[in-house]
């Protein structure tokens, strides 16, 4: 649905240029929520700007919906932008208008006649569960509120995709979970695809299904977020799970870190473990986390006893499970 | 002078000085304002970014403002004349009145304009909003309260300069005070005149905020 092709994004010329996004290449699928996760400074808010070409990229390919944005003149890339929906952190509502009215600004845009217009606004009002607000201005609603408007007036041209520019970042905790719930259950029955960036784990854990880590304008990570998290080493992984580190003093034990992933996370592995060898487990650290309904965990053990090197072959061997020796 | 005489020159004054400062403010409104946002869009880095552009008009603009309006009135007189056929009456004072007023109000309505939120275009342009739209739809409503209260300082500016504007025979309170209260000494006719205008500038003055008021909190 959205594909990014080398994509490269220079501020300034010369010595004072600055490197904002570099060679960043990624594809976001129809229908899955896409995050983007980085710090501060890492590029993301100039590359989510870059998928409706609010920032032009230096170089490279934009693809949304199957069309070249990039070679668009100003008439095509206007009428590509109106299928292209957006939510900001600071929400951007007219507050010279009403909540009705800002849904329905999209749609005047497009010159759609008034009773249409008005009978999409009510379906979106009570869609984004905001009916009774209709006539309320922005300055007396909630934060909250005020991004289901956001959602609202972003779907009002029943766009395919949907870009959040950090649309929960400066809302509390509580809101942050029904909002991100709202953008789950759109994607879901709508089919809409969702690509947005955040510096929050939590958004990533609680609705991607896909996420691509920018660091310093470059991608250092993409994939399904349970095969990131199930992937020792990888940046997501550590981001979830609590750094583990095993302990200076080692009594002669064996240390493996085991993660593991969906079925196998269910079984009891520890009890067949210590039915089938002599062996001790000390568990030092570790967590489990539902991801995309799958269970992903992480522990640290450690093995003393005779059987300590057999009973971590027998973990090496299990599916599902991936040992990294410490 | 008997009160009759003076009710009725005040009078007639009052309505002088409602024609020029209306019709001025009407006319600077429709002038001062397409220049006000066109200096906000041809700025760097605006929605028509054209640095050129914008420096010409920036220019004129403060050539406009350096004049003062005494000075501004004598020189511009072949052109009031070129315009109204004329260049004594309330009618010719009215283009002086204009072209003082304009740069003043270009520079209001810049100033409001720039206040609207930069989120706010963004978010219209992601909308596939044309520029004329954004103008329209975002930035003129989103700014309006400030612009009320431009305009209410701008009328103000106006009814000031009116006073002056006596000067070419145009008629209106100012004029009557410097006439009546000044060069023949009629302190009554000073004090009936200023109190007036006073209580217009008063009067001008609140109803610009009750507007401004209502507009921002609806």
């Amino acid at each position: 649905m959205i594909r990014f092709q080398n994509i490269r994004k220079v501020y300034g010329t010369g010595d004072h240029a600055v490197k904002a996004l570099d060679d960043v290449s990624l594809h976001v699928p129809a229908g899955e929520i896409f995050g983007v996760l980085g710090q501060s400074g890492a590029g993301k808010s100039t590359l989510i700007r870059c998928v409706n070409l609010l920032e032009r990229p230096t170089s490279g390919s934009v693809v949304v919906n199957g069309q070249e944005l990039t070679t668009l003149d100003a008439a095509g890339l206007r009428k590509a932008r109106q299928q292209i929906g957006i939510i900001f952190q600071h929400f951007n509502l007219l507050r010279s208008r009403t909540v009705a009215d800002n849904i329905a600004f999209p749609l005047e845009v497009i010159g759609q006649a008034k009773p249409q217009r008005d009978q999409r606004v009510k379906e979106l009002l009570s869609l984004v569960g905001l009916s009774d607000k209709a006539n309320a201005y922005p300055a007396q609603l909630s934060g909250g509120q005020k991004q289901r408007v956001g959602i609202a007036r972003a779907l009002a041209c029943e766009p395919k995709v949907l870009l959040s520019d950090e649309a929960t970042s400066a809302l509390d905790p509580q809101t942050t979970r029904s909002i991100l719930d709202l953008l789950r259950d759109l994607n879901r029955r709508l089919g809409l695809t969702v690509m947005l960036i955040t510096h929050e784990m939590a958004v990533v854990k609680h609705i991607c299904d896909r996420v691509a880590v920018l660091r310093d304008g470059r991608v250092i990570e993409q994939g399904l977020v349970d095969d990131l998290v199930a992937q020792p080493g990888s940046e997501i992984a550590h981001e979830f799970f609590p750094r583990i580190v095993p302990p200076k003093e080692r009594n002669g034990g064996v240390f493996a870190t085991i993660t593991f992933v969906g079925a196998a996370a269910d079984e009891p592995i520890l009890s067949s473990l210590l039915r089938q060898f002599d062996v001790g487990v000390n568990i030092l650290g570790g967590g489990i986390e539902t991801v995309r309904e799958k269970r992903v965990g992480r522990l640290l053990l450690e093995l003393s006893g005779p059987d300590a090197s057999a009973a971590r072959a027998f973990l090496e061997e299990r599916t599902g499970l991936k040992v990294e020796s410490s | 002078m008997s009160v009759d005489t003076l009710l009725s020159m005040l009078w007639e004054a009052t309505v002088d000085t409602f024609l020029m400062v209306g019709a001025s403010t009407l006319l600077t409104v429709i002038l001062g304002l397409p220049l006000g946002v066109l200096l906000i869009l041809t700025e760097r880095g605006g929605l028509l970014a054209a640095p050129w552009v914008n420096q010409v008009l920036g220019a004129i603009v403060n050539v406009g403002r350096s004049l003062p309006f005494i000075i501004l009135l004598v020189a511009v007189i072949p052109f009031t004349r070129l315009i109204v056929g004329t260049t004594i009456g309330t009618t010719a004072a009215i283009v002086p009145l204009t072209l003082a007023a304009v740069p003043f109000f270009a520079r209001v309505c810049e100033t409001s304009l720039r206040e609207v939120d930069r989120g706010l275009i963004e978010a219209a342009q992601a909308m596939g909003c044309t520029e004329g739209q954004i103008v329209y739809k975002v930035l003129i409503p989103e700014a309006l309260p400030s612009l009320v209260l431009g305009v209410t300082i701008t009328i103000i500016s106006l009814l000031s300069y009116s006073a002056v504007a006596g000067a070419v025979g145009a008629g209106g309170l100012g004029d009557l005070a410097i006439r009546y209260g000044y060069q023949r000494f009629d302190t009554k006719v000073m004090a009936v005149t200023v109190a007036l205008l006073i209580v217009m500038v008063q009067a001008i003055q609140w109803l610009g905020n009750l507007l401004s008021r209502r507009l921002r909190t609806s």
